[in-house]
C-alpha cells in the first residue's frame, strides 16, 4: 500500500526516509569539503571561486542546502512537538524557524548564481 | 552495616509537594539483599511507605521503580549492584504518582491496548486443538514474548515522556512486533495501518534507553526498527 506522502501533513515514513536521504547528501558534502581542504595545498580566492564555478559543484551545493532545509524542517517539527505544547506558540516558532531555514537556501542560491 | 536510603515520598491527599525522606537500615556485614527486601524491611518501620510488589522474583513486573537513577525491578536488583553511598529510590519517571513509589499506569496500558495485544486470525476453520507453528516461526517470537509489562522501558523513554498519548512506547511496540511476525496472526496489514503515522512508531529515535533498563534483557529498539522496516517496505 502506498501512503499519501505528497501531503503537507507529517507522515512518519516520509519523514523517516527524508531525514536519512538528506543526511546522506549532507554527509557526502561534508566529506567532499574535508577532502578538498586536505588535498588543496593553498586555497586562494581563485581556487575557491573555480571550485564553485563548476556546474556540478553548484548542483551539489544546492542539493545540500535544500537537504539541510528539509532535514531542519522535520527535526524542528519533532523537537517542537516534544517540548512546546501550546499550539499557537509552536506554530509561530515553526513558521519563523522554517522561514530562516528557507532564507539559508535562498541566500545560498543567489551566492551560487553569482559565482 | 548501616545502609542509607533516600526514598521519594508523596501522598497527594496530604502533601503539598513530593519530598525525599532519608531512612537507615541495619544489615549484617557481608549480607546482600534485593532492593525490594530492603523496602519491605523499611515498611515495617514506617508502614506509610507505599510501593507495589507481588511475585518478588521478577515475573509479575509490579515493582518497577527508579533506583539510583536507573529503572529496574526492585525484586531482582541486589543492593550490591547499586553504587556505594546513599541508595536513592524514586517512582518510575514520567508517570503520574499515585502515592510514594506507586505510579498510575493508565497511559501505559492505553498505549498497550492500541496495538491489539492478542492473536487475530481470520481463518475460517482454525485447528480444533493445537495451532502448530514450525520451529523457525516459533523462534521468531523469542526475545519478544518474554516482556512482563513492568513499564521500566517506556518510563525511561523521553519520547514517551513528551508524547504519552501518541507514542506507543517501547513496551507496546515490542508486543506489536511480537504479533506482527507471528505466523498464526493474519492481521498484519491492519496492525501496520494502526501504526502508520508520525507518532506511534516513528517517535522512537533509537536512543536505546529501553534496552539499557529492561530487566528481562530484551531489545525493544530492535523490534521497533523491524516495525519501521515493515512500514517502509510496504510504502515504497
Amino acid at each position: 500500500m502506498v501512503t499519501n506522502e505528497a501531503s503537507m501533513k507529517r507522515n512518519g515514513i516520509q519523514d523517516y526516509v527524508s531525514t536519512r536521504t538528506t543526511a546522506a547528501i549532507m554527509t557526502a558534502f561534508t566529506f567532499f569539503m574535508v577532502y578538498f581542504f586536505v588535498t588543496t595545498p593553498v586555497i586562494t580566492f581563485e581556487v575557491w571561486q573555480s571550485l564553485f564555478a563548476n556546474i556540478y559543484m553548484k548542483a551539489f551545493t544546492l542539493a545540500t542546502l535544500i537537504s539541510i532545509m528539509i532535514h531542519v524542517r522535520i527535526g524542528l517539527w519533532q523537537v517542537l512537538t516534544d517540548y512546546v505544547k501550546p499550539t499557537g506558540l509552536r506554530a509561530g516558532l515553526q513558521y519563523v524557524l522554517n522561514l530562516i531555514a528557507f532564507a539559508y537556501v535562498a541566500v545560498g542560491l543567489f551566492v551560487l548564481w553569482g559565482v | 552495616m548501616m545502609l542509607d536510603f533516600s526514598i521519594y515520598r508523596y501522598n497527594p491527599d496530604v502533601d503539598d509537594a513530593p519530598k525525599m525522606r532519608d531512612y537507615q537500615l541495619e544489615v549484617e556485614d557481608g549480607q546482600d539483599m534485593m532492593v525490594l527486601d530492603a523496602l519491605i524491611a523499611l515498611k515495617e518501620k514506617d508502614p506509610t511507605l507505599s510501593f507495589r510488589r507481588s511475585c518478588r522474583e521478577g515475573v509479575c513486573g509490579s515493582d518497577g521503580m527508579n533506583m539510583n537513577g536507573k529503572n529496574g525491578l526492585a525484586c531482582i536488583t541486589p543492593l550490591s549492584s547499586l553504587r556505594k553511598g546513599k541508595i536513592v529510590v524514586r517512582p518510575l519517571p514520567g508517570l503520574p504518582v499515585v502515592r510514594d513509589l506507586v505510579v498510575d499506569l493508565t497511559q501505559f496500558y492505553t498505549q498497550y491496548e492500541k496495538i491489539k495485544p492478542f492473536l487475530i486470525n481470520d481463518d475460517k476453520q482454525p485447528p480444533a486443538r493445537e495451532f502448530i507453528q514450525s520451529q523457525e516461526d516459533r523462534a521468531k517470537l523469542d526475545g519478544l514474548y518474554e516482556c512482563i509489562l513492568c513499564a521500566c522501558c517506556s518510563s525511561a523513554c523521553p519520547s514517551f515522556w513528551w508524547n504519552p498519548d501518541k507514542f506507543i512506547g517501547p513496551a507496546g511496540l515490542l508486543h506489536a512486533y511480537r504479533f506482527l511476525i507471528d505466523s498464526r496472526d493474519t492481521a498484519t496489514d491492519e496492525r501496520l495501518n494502526n501504526l502508520d503515522d508520525a507518532f506511534s512508531v516513528f517517535r522512537c529515535h533509537s536512543i536505546m534507553n529501553c534496552v539499557s533498563v529492561c530487566p528481562k534483557g530484551l531489545n525493544p529498539t530492535k523490534a521497533i526498527g523491524q516495525i519501521k522496516s515493515m512500514l517502509l517496505q510496504r510504502a515504497v
